[in-house]
């Protein structure tokens, strides 16, 4: 099964990849307030137990997916 | 004496080789803001230079590509002025869609900064217009999303109606037939990974990109 691991910079942190592509979106006359940029990764695993995955997902994205000092993750079943 | 604009983005950092480059061979080199609209009448060329615009930011060359000068340069374009865009000016040139493909991260994911041999598959009207096809020449490389990419019909058409520009002798970086360079259709924009204008003396190891800059004035 599929678990997706979604990292965000933290709001205290200056976003300036978002701040930039704001820039560009307002620019060019889109509507937008605010935008912030971060990642996404896919994660599969050989089991179909859905609170094991998430707990190995947890584990990983603890361990290296994400900077606790400077993002946040959220996890979601695929 | 011709006029070739070369554009700066925040982020340019082969600007100045350019105009160089452009003085180097006798044109006049004119600045292209990229907040700013042009005219492109009095243009013999315009240069997109390479270094890392808007930072990389969300994709290499995807924000400049949505920038007020690039509406100018579509317009020269289709205007049929000889558009040259080197390395983030190349990913610039895809993003924009002036050219086909995208250019996405190197197969071994790094930054590749060396010299490399390149054989001239179809012959660009303009810059280097002096070179044969076959010819076989070594110019510098320095990217780390180099790796050009289109599928596989798409790339059969572009290949087909010889678009394909210039070739890696041996393939740094995993792009699909092994491409270094490409045109449009009408030959009018080429886009290059590697450096002429970091080749064009002796001291800088070799000349053989001065005559991509030369046949603009000849």
């Amino acid at each position: 099964m599929k678990i997706g691991v979604k990292i965000m910079p933290r709001d205290v942190v200056l976003d300036t990849q978002g701040r930039t592509v704001l820039g560009t979106l307002v620019r060019s006359g889109r509507n937008v307030e605010n935008c912030r940029v971060g990642r996404f990764v896919e994660l599969e695993f050989d089991t179909s137990d859905e609170k094991q995955a998430l707990d190995q997902a947890k584990e990983m994205a603890e361990f290296v997916l994400h900077n606790p000092l400077t993002e946040q993750f959220s996890l979601e079943v695929l | 004496m011709k006029k070739i604009g070369v554009v700066r983005f925040l982020g340019t950092n082969c600007d100045r080789d350019i105009w160089q480059a452009v003085e180097g061979v006798g044109a006049r080199p004119q600045w292209l803001w990229y907040e700013d609209r042009f005219e492109f009448s009095d243009l013999a060329g315009i240069v997109v230079p390479g270094g890392f615009s808007y930072g990389d930011y969300l994709r290499a060359g995807a924000l400049a590509a949505k920038s007020p000068v690039m509406e100018s340069i579509r317009e020269a374009a289709e205007g049929g002025v000889p558009i040259l865009g080197i390395c983030n000016g190349f990913q610039i040139l895809c993003e924009s869609g002036l050219l086909p493909g995208a250019l996405v991260q190197n197969e071994n994911l790094r930054f590749i900064d060396r010299w490399e041999g390149l054989t001239l598959e179809n012959a660009n009207p303009h810059w280097g217009s002096g070179l044969k096809s076959g010819a076989r020449i070594d110019l510098p490389i320095a990217h780390g999303e180099g790796r050009f990419y289109l599928q596989p019909d798409e790339l059969k058409k572009v290949e087909d109606s010889e678009q394909v520009w210039w070739r890696y002798q041996a393939n740094p970086n995993g792009s699909l037939g092994d491409v270094a360079g490409i045109m449009n259709k009408e030959k009018n924009v080429a886009g290059l990974m590697p450096h002429p204008e970091r080749a064009l003396f002796d001291w800088m190891g070799g000349v053989q990109g001065l005559s991509f800059f030369q046949s603009m004035v000849s």
